[in-house]
């Protein structure tokens, strides 16, 4: 399975993402190949899952990978229960 | 790595808009040498053409640019804002506290993402950022979490 975090710059904010995206999944026992980018390489990236916000999904519209949405990049109890959900 | 050092920390500025508060937190980037100030344009350049995404949680605001853009140390500086102001953001705002990132390429970006997240993963940590007094509450409270 293969979950790519997407910010706009994929330099800052998909990292801190992919960062507790990591640790939720950890804690959840689930594997999976996490990685991060910006936005305009994650539409040419394939991939199961795609995590990012509301803000930047409109411009993944149309990717064949399923979009998780996360408001709240700090809090883990919203990323485990939007990957619970999605997976 | 400069992470929120002395210095970095300036609070209860009075922001005209979403662009003063990015400006003025890169500002403190600037002026204890983390970044250049043309890292500070290309900050406002994301916000223009990519929008308020980095408005991470609800009043945080992490606004960067790309390593190449002018930095010269891994560095995050944080100002809170007097009035808190809306970025654009659909959830999260009004923004409070805005984390300027020098964003670098090294392995200290890691490290320093890691105290940050760390830290504004704690709601009481954070709001004890939004509540301090004095910036040397803020060092107190960074001392004490080890962050």
């Amino acid at each position: 399975m293969k979950i790519i975090c997407v910010c706009g710059l994929g330099q800052g904010t998909s990292l801190i993402l992919r960062m507790n995206v990591e640790n939720v999944l950890k804690e959840m026992g689930v594997q999976a190949d996490v990685d991060h980018m910006d936005v305009s390489t994650a539409s040419g990236t394939q991939a199961d899952f795609i995590v990012t916000n509301n803000e930047l999904a409109q411009s993944l519209q149309g990717h064949s990978a399923k979009i998780v949405l996360v408001n709240n990049y700090f809090d883990l109890n919203e990323i485990k229960e939007s990957l619970q959900e999605a997976l | 790595m400069k992470f929120l050092d002395k210095g970095l920390i300036s609070l209860d500025y009075e922001a005209q808009d979403a662009a003063d508060a990015i400006r003025k937190a890169g500002q403190l980037l600037v002026d204890s040498g983390a970044a250049k100030s043309r890292y500070i344009d290309a900050m406002l350049n994301s916000y223009e053409d990519k929008g308020p995404y980095f408005v991470l949680a609800p009043h945080i605001a992490l606004p960067h640019a790309k390593p190449e853009d002018g930095v010269n140390e891994a560095s995050v500086s944080m100002l809170r804002l007097k009035h808190p102001i809306a970025f654009g953001h659909q959830k999260n705002d009004p923004v409070h506290l805005v984390f300027a990132l020098g964003a670098s390429s090294s392995s200290e970006h890691i490290a320093l993402l890691r105290r940050l997240t760390t830290l504004l993963s704690n709601p009481s940590q954070v709001e004890q950022l939004r509540s301090a007094a004095t910036e040397q509450d803020v060092h107190d409270l960074l001392a004490q979490t080890q962050n």
